[in-house]
């Protein structure tokens, strides 16, 4: 089974509010899917319905092939949940909370203690596991949280904005657990507004506005379906001339070339990888070539650009 | 499968609401057990018993040998200023039971813990019910430990041991003590739904228990006399006003318990309305009802106790599944 989780005409409506309007979602087996839109996209509802916490005005989920409105107990056994804020009992110990999770999970208790130790260890937290949460950083509660999700072995895992409000050092070890854990096979959906942080894991994203899901696909496609190109290539040269900027401009892939303002880089906005072809035309139209380098499309732009783009359409 | 079949399927939910239940009440029960809240509360309750029972003994010790149920009369003595143990119970449960339950949901959602909790494969039904069990498991445990230490108190400080009526009257009264508890942390934990504030859920709670402490008697009372005014004097409006009177105030849990204590700690009482002279033609005033004849007589206001407990829960109950969990 390669699709884990498949959303077909999902709808959640909070009175006359549509929080999700006919989402059609499949993350596949395997992948790191990351969820994108501002606030009150309604990512979260989507999170929850996907779980069977909250039911579904219309619309249907299937995750691993069960429906989590009527067999949320098998879907709740396989998929592991860290919510946006990630709480424990504070006058408990790490240990403490953890077992009881896994008593919740119907573990046998050696089997128990063979997990959270397991568990424990991959997040780093192995010498915290007598101490009381109360003294834990932010971003060692998150990681217990997900030391809570590997307890129960899940085959995909969900967060809800999970880097939210970590220092870049917390950040970026927590995306580094995000990339062990894909190294095992587990799924993972993760919602974000951070966009360099979901460029960074993330197989494919999609693009949330107001309930629906408006794109979806890699970064490099959403570039360039977006911008219409996912490439800067810029190219260093003494004769930045407008017949060789022209030149520049005719090969295949390129959208677009300007001249920067220092006089001696020309920018090619490209739809892929052209740097060879490019390095070629410039020498074929009698440019000296004095340096080449690209930039891959951050999300940021994308981003930026396609909410630019739909406010202007609104407005 | 026929479509019939398919379509009960759909509509059931699959697995047992019961799933980890015993997960919840093991660790809740912990909570309470260890908690500075609970200890302050041991510590009053175990200082009141103290206190009302050795003032009972010292009056008992003056009249021994003159009463059959010694052991009762340590409940309900009192000396000024100190009012009877039974005095004492009646605004110390619904204190306890309050503190037990008051953040029981509201808690968990404040502490960010609901939703990792409910992500695990337990539905809704096992949290709730979990934690009133939890609740009413921890009551029993510290009533029963004070209904002991009462009865050790009484071994050493008045040399007699208890028959077995005194032990089975207060057994009942034991159990009839774990559930007007019951009732009081019940409305708390339903509190703890409604309210996102435990400071509100608490005060909730305790604004109901004043009600009926303090105003439902009154009210009760100008109900009775509006409903059934006295127009002509007759014997008969007189008694269908009081009757209506008594059956309002029977709506307040502390009437229920009051009157349970009174039935139960006290054999010699026979009726728990109105007896008429007539009534009590050929009764010999003074002797005590035997056990079972007392707990007939009581029978009608624990299971009202017990049916308001599991009234009051399907009510949380309802109000929790319908939440939203989302912050």
């Amino acid at each position: 089974m390669s699709e884990v989780i498949v959303t077909k005409d999902l709808t959640k409506k909070y009175g006359d509010f549509v929080a999700v309007d006919h989402l059609n979602l499949t993350v596949h087996k395997g992948e790191v899917f990351g969820l994108l839109g501002p606030n009150g996209a309604g990512k979260t509802t989507t999170i929850l319905m996907i779980l069977g916490l909250t039911e579904p005005t219309s619309g249907s989920i299937r995750v691993l092939g069960f429906d989590p409105t009527r067999q949320p107990l098998t879907v709740k056994a396989h998929v592991g949940y860290l919510p946006d804020q990630v709480g424990f009992y504070d006058e408990l110990t790490a240990y403490e909370n953890l077992i009881y999770i896994a008593k919740l999970n119907g573990l046998p208790r050696e089997e128990a203690d063979r997990r959270i130790e397991a568990a424990l260890q991959k997040v780093n937290l192995s010498e915290m596991r007598d101490k009381a949460v109360s003294t834990f950083s932010r971003g060692m509660r998150q990681r217990l949280g997900v030391a809570e999700i590997l307890i129960k072995q899940p085959q995909i895992i969900i967060m809800d904005e999970p880097t939210q409000g970590l220092d870049p050092e917390g950040a970026r070890e927590f995306l580094d657990i995000i990339r062990t854990l894909r190294a095992e096979g587990i799924t993972i959906l993760l919602s974000s507004h951070l966009l360099h942080q979901v460029q960074a894991v993330c197989d494919r994203v999609g693009l949330f506005h107001r309930g629906k899901m408006m794109l979806e696909g890699t970064v490099d496609e959403l570039g360039r379906k977006i911008l219409g190109k996912a490439f800067r290539i810029y190219v260093e040269t003494p004769d930045t001339t407008p017949e060789i900027v022209e030149a520049l401009k005719q090969v295949p892939g390129a959208v677009n070339a300007r001249v920067l303002n220092n006089m001696t880089t020309i920018e090619v906005e490209a739809t892929s990888d052209i740097r060879h072809e490019i390095a070629r035309s410039l020498i074929a139209a009698g440019g000296q070539l004095r340096g080449l380098s690209m930039e891959a499309q951050s999300l940021d732009e994308i981003y930026a650009q396609y909410f630019q783009e739909v406010e202007h359409v609104r407005a | 499968m026929s479509a019939l079949e398919r379509a009960e399927v759909k509509r059931l939910r699959e697995g047992s609401p019961w799933t980890g239940l015993w997960a919840v009440v093991a660790k809740e029960m912990a909570d309470h057990l260890t908690s500075a809240r609970m200890r302050i509360l041991e510590l009053l309750i175990l200082l009141t018993a103290g206190g009302t029972v050795y003032v009972a003994m010292q009056q008992i010790r003056a009249s021994i040998g003159s009463d059959r149920f010694i052991y009762l009369k340590l409940f309900t003595l009192s000396q000024d200023p100190l009012p009877s143990l039974i005095g004492f119970l009646g605004f110390l449960v619904p204190l306890i039971a309050i503190a037990l339950g008051f953040d029981a949901v509201n808690g968990e959602f404040n502490r960010k813990t609901l939703s990792r909790i409910l992500a695990q494969p337990i539905y809704r039904d096992a949290l709730l019910l979990g934690k009133f069990l939890a609740g009413l498991f921890t009551l029993a445990l510290v009533f029963s430990a004070i209904w002991l230490l009462i009865f050790g108190m009484g071994l050493i400080g008045l040399g007699v041991a208890p028959n077995t009526e005194e032990v089975g009257r207060l057994l009942w009264f034991l159990l009839a003590t774990i559930f007007y508890g019951g009732i009081w942390l019940v409305l708390a934990q339903m509190f703890s739904v409604v309210f996102r504030q435990p400071a509100t859920a608490a005060l909730a709670a305790i604004a109901t228990w004043l009600f009926f402490t303090v105003f439902w008697n009154i009210l009760a009372s100008l109900l009775a006399q509006s409903l059934r005014p006295i127009q002509y004097g007759f014997l008969e409006e007189a008694l269908a006003q009081a009757e209506l009177e008594l059956a309002l105030t029977r709506i307040s849990p502390n009437t229920l318990y009051a009157e349970i204590a009174i039935a139960l700690l006290n054999p010699t009482v026979r009726s728990l309305g109105f007896v008429l002279p007539f009534q009590l033609e050929g009764a010999i005033l003074g002797t005590p009802l035997p056990l079972h004849q007392s707990v007939l007589l009581i029978w009608p206001h624990l299971t009202g106790l017990i049916a308001a407990t599991i009234l009051l829960f399907a009510l949380a109950y309802i109000l929790f599944q319908r939440q939203e969990i989302r912050a």
